[in-house]
């Protein structure tokens, strides 16, 4: 009953969303999926809340060597150690460039 | 009222210039909707995501009431911590948005013509649904526990506008010193499930600045709970002697309540007379799911792990503590991390795209047990083949070990609690 979209009628019209945003929302680069949840403490956009850090505009570099450091237990943390364990090198890496995009 | 054009919509009128792609009836008025029913964590934080990352949706949040009481932090409040105004949102930020919020109440679903019938009489059509409408009380599972009896033993386990709440914290402040307050605890699963620890550590803590001489008794359906080790360490350390907390196999398990008595009957005949009850009652998905025909046999509603699609209906994604999350708790957090997901996978479907990957799931539940002194579980999950599992060598508790050596651990945590109330909440309603 109803029309489905064709792929590819779908795919140029999620560029174009992006594409059409207002400047002032637009953003380095698209949000992750994985990275939404931070927000849950690092506050919206990564800003830092309170007593948790600002992770908008990490540096790259740092971003993925501390994740290795929580990860090892090498670095002292109260819970990104066990947070740091359940994601992959791959996942990492995304967070840490879209993290490092933001101002 | 539907019509064959609905799944086209947003800029896919800009994109029908692509003439040879779409179909001649493509009309630039369309725009798809998604109705969100529930303004709770699940629904407010599918909202707002939904503005921010789909410009183009039409987004709609049914939600009876005016503004929301966070069940977060209501045990704070329990313990004279926190006012009723430091823990409700309003949805201005949410209108401000663009999120067109419909102040009443959703009385039922129609899967097949995709719509949602208001208490107002009017009815809403839908392309999506995010269903988050939380958790009903099963009345009566204990016997004699009616919504009569929670006037005089509050669950104070749904918010509403924070009446449950208010009322069990009157009575704590009108309990004689000496008095005994008791504790009826569900078998899993149900929301929050460190929230009763939490609630008998902060009353805990309340009782020994102001009634001293008061004790807790905490009856309890199951054996084992979350944060165990961590929550009686806890009370062993703060609270010596003041709680008692008598599990299922010790005759925990409260089956019938005498409200007018003020007496809780466990499973083998043992009457326990209490001066301030709180009875935390056995629950399921919220009323309008199971109208809804989306619940299975043990009251919560089963979902694709990686769209939250109802299996029982199709365009009906349900988030949050109603459908069946397990290994996942039912949290607000998690009601949170899976309402983008939720949104995500609607949309794509919508535009003909598969859902997005990879998917992870995140929970982390602070409890606060006394003064600076907080602890957590955190939970990484991912989505399998029938549900959801724990990422391996990830997650966990909070490190045990006696105060002095971990008294910094728990002050963080404490000061880390109160940056994610502060942090979700903005995530769900500015």
């Amino acid at each position: 009953m109803t029309v489905p979209v064709p792929f590819l009628l779908g795919a140029a019209a999620l560029t174009l969303s992006t594409a059409m945003q207002s400047p002032a929302r637009a953003q380095s680069a698209p949000a992750p999926q994985i990275a939404l949840s931070c927000a849950g403490c690092h506050g919206v956009g990564g800003a830092g809340e309170g007593s948790v850090p600002r992770i908008a505009g990490y540096d790259r570099q740092a971003f993925v060597d501390n994740w290795s450091a929580f990860r090892a237990n090498a670095r002292p943390a109260t819970i990104m150690n066990r947070i740091a364990r359940g994601y992959t090198d791959a996942e990492v890496a995304q967070l840490a460039t879209y993290f490092a995009s933001l101002r | 009222m539907t019509r064959l054009t609905r799944r086209a919509f947003g800029l896919s009128a800009a994109s029908a210039g692509l003439a040879f792609a779409a179909p001649a009836t493509l009309s630039a008025q369309t725009q798809a909707r998604l109705v969100i029913i529930g303004g709770g964590f699940g629904g407010a934080s599918a909202a707002r995501y939904a503005r921010i990352a789909f410009p183009n949706v039409a987004v709609t949040l049914i939600e009876p009431k005016t503004s929301f009481v966070t069940c977060p932090y209501g045990n704070l409040l329990l313990a004279g911590e926190r006012t009723l105004p430091q823990i409700t949102h309003s949805y201005d930020g949410l209108k401000a948005r663009g999120v067109n919020v419909v102040h009443d109440w959703a009385d039922g679903i129609d899967a097949t013509a995709k719509t949602v019938r208001l208490r107002g009489r009017a009815t809403v059509a839908y392309d999506k649904l995010i269903l988050s409408p939380g958790i009903a009380i099963r009345w009566n599972a204990i016997e004699g526990y009616t919504e009569a009896a929670a006037e005089a033993l509050p669950h104070a386990w749904i918010p509403g506008a924070g009446e449950q709440t208010t009322l069990l914290r009157r009575q704590l402040e009108a309990l004689p010193d000496g008095g005994v307050v008791g504790f009826a605890i569900p078998p899993n699963p149900f929301r929050c499930p460190p929230g009763p620890y939490e609630r008998i550590s902060l009353v805990a803590s309340y009782l020994k600045r102001h009634k001293p001489r008061a004790k807790i008794l905490a009856l309890d359906a199951k054996d084992a709970f979350s944060k165990q080790g961590l929550f009686q360490d806890a009370w062993n350390e703060l609270y010596p002697g003041l709680i008692e907390w008598v599990p299922l196999n010790k005759d925990g398990k409260v089956t019938r309540v005498d409200a007018q008595a003020k007496i809780f009957e466990t499973e083998l005949g043992t009457r326990h007379r209490v001066d301030v009850g709180n009875v935390i009652p056995p629950q399921s998905a919220a009323k309008i799911a199971i109208d809804a025909g989306l619940t299975n046999e043990t009251g919560w509603v089963p979902v694709n792990p990686r769209t939250f699609e109802a299996t029982r209906a199709r365009d009906i994604h349900v988030i949050g503590d109603a459908n069946v999350g397990q290994v996942m708790p039912k949290s607000g957090y998690i009601a949170n991390s899976t309402s983008k997901v939720a949104v995500a996978a609607a949309v794509a479907a919508l535009e003909g795209r598969p859902a997005p990957e990879p998917t992870v799931y995140f929970n982390t539940c602070y409890s606060h047990v006394g003064p600076e002194y907080g602890i957590s579980v955190v939970g990484v999950f991912r989505p399998s083949e029938n549900g959801f599992v724990e990422t391996p060598n990830s997650g966990g508790v909070s490190p045990r070990g006696p105060l002095a050596e971990q008294r910094e651990q728990r002050r963080l945590e404490a000061l880390h609690a109160d940056a994610w109330y502060g942090a979700i909440t903005r995530d769900a309603f500015s």
